[in-house]
């Protein structure tokens, strides 16, 4: 007698197809966002000489930030997608915690940041305590 | 502050969401445009408030610090929704979360000790090997 493994069921490849569209887009969201801030430099710096308009303006007239942010929003929406088929206690730990180490991949490939044993521990600790906490 | 922020409005924007979310119709592939007027709901529409307050405050951080240094600080916001289910709304905290909040808040103290931003174009290695006190002293400052 033979019992049926969970991970053969069409119920586990859609949750994990929902999860990945999650994770992908938003990872993609992310890196390109993060290079977008990095090109326009410290917001902070701008708003101190040009005021907040010019911040804004710093902002918007980037073109790197709304492909950015057309990722984030289609990461946006599979989560809505996501919530409405599978429990939230599925969806939001497993999403926020696998995107925090695909993030951490993407920003070393595509930012070429310093992702240095430090911050590698730190995100596998934040991605296991997400985890755990929304689970 | 501006990371304190970020911990804040997200747990707060995505509760929001979640709730109006579960109390929808389901919604299938076929009408897409049911996504689009979920949209207006009162719910879902104080939750996307608190996330543009919270996307203001990312976009800040990340314009001045790595995208693996606020990530993870991020993370913070799900120790603050704990935390204040358990004090004010006076829910129950298993083992397993209490587990999962003392990891995140360790990973968070992990990566604020070190520099927030690469160094370029100077080799990052040595920079940080040499003089990781000096970075984390203008860390603090901010």
């Amino acid at each position: 007698m033979t019992i049926p493994s969970p991970a053969v069921q069409p119920e586990f490849w859609m949750a994990a197809a929902m999860i990945a569209a999650i994770v992908l887009t938003s990872t993609a969201g992310e890196v390109l966002t993060a290079a977008a801030m990095k090109s326009i430099g410290d917001l902070d710096e701008i708003r101190a000489h040009s005021g907040m308009k010019g911040a804004i303006l710093a902002v918007v007239t980037c073109p790197l930030f709304f492909a950015g942010l057309g990722f984030l929003a289609l990461s946006f929406f599979s989560l809505l997608f996501a919530l409405n088929h599978m429990a939230v206690s599925l969806v939001a730990p497993a999403s926020a915690s696998l995107t925090l180490v695909t993030n951490a991949i993407a920003a070393k490939l595509f930012l070429k940041e310093n992702v240095d044993r430090r911050r590698w521990t730190s995100a596998v600790l934040v991605c296991i305590g997400v985890y755990l906490l929304a689970h | 502050m501006i990371l304190g922020l970020v911990s804040v409005c997200t747990p707060l924007g995505d509760s929001c969401l979640s709730r109006g979310m579960t109390h929808m119709q389901a919604i299938s592939l076929a009408h897409p445009a049911s996504l689009i007027a979920a949209v207006f709901t009162p719910w879902i529409a104080l939750g996307i408030a608190l996330l543009i307050g919270y996307f203001a405050s990312y976009l800040t951080a990340l314009s001045w610090a790595d995208l693996t240094f606020v990530m993870p600080a991020a993370g913070l916001g799900n120790v603050v929704i704990a935390l204040l289910s358990r004090y004010w709304l006076h829910e129950q905290i298993s083992l397993e979360r209490w587990a999962g909040i003392v990891l995140i808040t360790v990973g968070v103290g992990f990566v604020a000790h070190g520099p927030s931003l690469t160094e370029r174009p100077a080799a990052s290695d040595q920079t940080e090997a040499a003089e990781p006190d000096v970075l984390l002293e203008e860390e603090q400052v901010r």
